[in-house]
């Protein structure tokens, strides 16, 4: 398997030491996230499960850097992101992570191609020719099934597609992380097991994945599960092999 | 990016197009409303120039100066404030370095000759230094003579195209026409002059003042109006005698009608004194109008403001979704604010056009005559950009300081 290939080189992609994010509602503090510690290497796909209120959301948004951590670190490919301000913080958000979230949130009146290149606009360092990203977002769109489909809205299509767009989009600026919210949470089964197949496949090329889900099964796709509990990693399970995916 | 900024701001702006009209509507009315009030006001300022400069040269006003007990009031001793056709004698008789003396009284007739006939024919009752200061001369037979004024004699000069109007190709002159029920004899045709500051001079026609006073004023105006006129005309030889002449013509009217020289009952003005109070009107005028055009584009700007923060509610996921791809604060920021300038821009581009195109239309309507100012258009313009930035800047610092997780998740 190229995953295990990748493992091999374990350069560290998220470490996050002692963070604790608590939210203040009037008086009342509310504590998301209570001390939690995380390693996650290059090539890694890991699944983050546990009960609603066990602090999950507030996770992703700090690893996603849409948010910041109150107490702790947080260190993406080697740069500590806990201090850093709103623009830095798009900056990395840019460049480093490439999001699928359940509701796809794509933009309702661009095309496939626009929604891909959305990236690509706020792009600061390594810019590219139109002409170039215009061929790189097409063989992006391709590289998700989405041939010949550039020209269409969102409203067009089916949610598989529109998450497969949405997972283009996330691949389009080469993010050193992948966030997946409940990628499947708004698709049937069918469409549901395609999107896992391409979450599969962009693992076993090297992606690093971090992956919020409630479903065992996909879960089950990734190599180490990590249950959370009011804030805390209450359980880590080591998936020797990944279940491949049916069909 | 610039590109990529402005063709996000397009897309915001094209997507609503008529809500994006609408906004834009105040600031085009706005700029529109600058334009042509400035063009119109300006218009006048410059009719009002060409009249009184047409009037001729070195030439002195002598009129009623308003007072508290208004103008005509009778002072006790029976003398009066009115000023009339003998203080204009006097004044032609007895004030030195002076070339002419005009008083003039109009009215509108109906002329008759033969069986041709005429209707609204401009009759000037006037005095024989009217050709000399008003730089007209005579085409055929001759103009009015003291002896016409003293004996009130009934005689007409036709203006030039009215000459042609009543005789064609006959020759004028010695013939007798009927102006309103009194029969004249033409003694002369004056030389083309074309429209001046919209006087038609050839479309008139020129009668002893004396004959007006007479046979053309009103019996029930004439019993309070007499041989009163509004103004008297003076021209004198050159600019360095100017202010004695004023001296000379304020010491004979204060003897005239028993007042002193502090409270004279007229005012001695040269031209340039008229130009310069009529431009002070005007200036103060256009500036009024300025003002009320300015408000409009203000309002203008409250709206482009007020559709602003209803995009950045309605758009809030999108900017979330901007967010999440990389966009800082500042990309949304410039975003927004692009996309009101926009709106502005466009707004006050159409209505340059609008208020250019109106000032033009007026022209040509004939109804008012516009002068384009291009520093109103600069400013209006101008206005407009400043409007959309400033108006443009709340909502898009709204937009920029939103929560990147509450806009992902807003609906």
């Amino acid at each position: 398997m190229t995953a295990d290939a990748v493992t091999d080189t374990p350069e560290t992609i998220i470490e996050v030491n002692e963070m604790t994010k608590v939210y203040k509602m009037g008086d009342v503090q509310v504590v998301a996230l209570d001390g939690i510690s995380l390693h996650i290497r290059a090539g890694e796909f890991v699944a983050i499960m546990g009960p609603s209120g066990s602090g999950k959301s507030t996770l992703m948004n700090i690893l996603g850097c849409l948010d910041r951590p109150t107490k702790g670190s947080y260190c993406l490919a080697g740069q500590d992101i806990s201090r850093m301000n709103r623009s830095q913080l798009a900056h990395i958000r840019g460049k480093k992570i490439g999001f699928i979230f359940q509701s796809y949130n794509l933009l309702p009146q661009a095309t496939a191609l626009q929604n891909v290149l959305l990236p690509m606009v706020y792009r600061r360092n390594g810019r590219i020719s139109q002409k170039e990203r215009q061929t790189l977002a097409r063989s992006t769109l391709a590289a998700v099934g989405l041939t010949d489909r550039e020209k269409h809205r969102p409203k067009e299509m089916s949610g598989g597609q529109q998450q497969r767009m949405a997972i283009a989009r996330a691949l389009i600026n080469d993010p050193a992380l992948i966030l997946a919210d409940e990628p499947t949470g708004n698709l049937d089964s069918r469409s549901g097991k395609e999107i896992m197949e391409i979450l599969h496949s962009l693992h076993e090329r090297g992606r690093t994945i971090v992956m919020i889900t409630h479903d065992a099964e996909n879960a089950g796709h990734a190599q180490r599960v990590i249950h959370l509990r009011d804030g805390r990693v209450a359980q880590e399970s080591v998936q020797s092999t990944a279940i491949p995916v049916e069909g | 990016m610039i590109g990529e900024v402005l063709q996000i701001a397009w897309e915001g702006v094209s997507r609503n197009k008529l809500r994006s009209l609408l906004t834009m509507l105040g600031v085009i009315i706005g700029v529109a409303a600058v334009i042509i009030m400035v063009a119109v006001s300006a218009g006048t300022e410059a009719t009002i120039a060409d009249r009184i400069e047409t009037l001729g040269t070195n030439l002195l006003f002598v009129s009623q100066a308003f007072s508290a007990a208004g103008p005509g009031a009778r002072q006790p001793g029976g003398s009066s404030n009115d000023l009339t056709y003998d203080d204009a004698l006097a004044i032609r008789s007895s004030v030195k370095n002076i070339t002419g003396v005009l008083v003039e009284r109009n009215s509108t007739l109906a002329v008759k000759a033969g069986n041709v006939s005429s209707d609204g024919v401009t009759v000037v009752g006037t005095t024989i230094d009217y050709p000399e200061i008003r730089g007209l001369t005579v085409a055929q037979g001759r103009f009015l003579t003291q002896k016409d004024l003293d004996n009130t004699a009934k005689v007409a000069v036709l203006g030039y195209s009215l000459a042609q109007d009543l005789f064609g190709e006959e020759n004028p002159v010695g013939q007798k026409i009927t102006v309103g029920t009194v029969k004249l004899y033409v003694m002369g045709v004056m030389e083309e002059k074309g429209v001046v500051a919209n006087t038609d001079y050839d479309a008139r026609m020129y009668v002893p003042i004396s004959l007006m006073f007479e046979k053309f004023t009103p019996a029930m105006f004439a019993r309070f109006a007499g041989n009163m006129v509004n103004t008297i005309t003076v021209q004198v030889e050159n600019q360095e005698v100017m202010d004695g002449v004023i001296t000379q013509i304020e010491i004979l009217l204060a003897k005239r009608h028993d007042a002193t020289m502090e409270d004279l009952p007229f005012t001695v003005r040269t031209q340039q004194e008229i130009i310069d109070t009529q431009a002070a009107t005007t200036e103060s005028f256009r500036s009024l109008l300025a003002w009320v055009a300015a408000v409009s584009l203000v309002v203008g700007g409250i709206g482009i403001m007020n559709i602003m923060l209803v995009s950045v509610t309605e758009r809030t996921r999108e900017i979330g979704i901007r967010q999440a791809t990389g966009a800082t604060p500042g990309d949304i920021r410039w975003q927004f604010l692009t996309e009101a300038l926009m709106l502005s821009l466009t707004g006050g581009l159409l209505g340059v056009v609008g208020g250019v195109g109106g000032s033009w239309l007026f022209n040509q309507l004939g109804s008012m005559r516009t002068v384009l100012v291009p520093n109103s258009i600069l400013l209006a313009f101008g206005s407009a950009a400043a409007v959309g930035i400033f108006f443009g800047f709340y909502p898009a610092n709204k937009a920029a300081q939103l929560d990147p997780i509450e806009a992902l998740r807003h609906e």
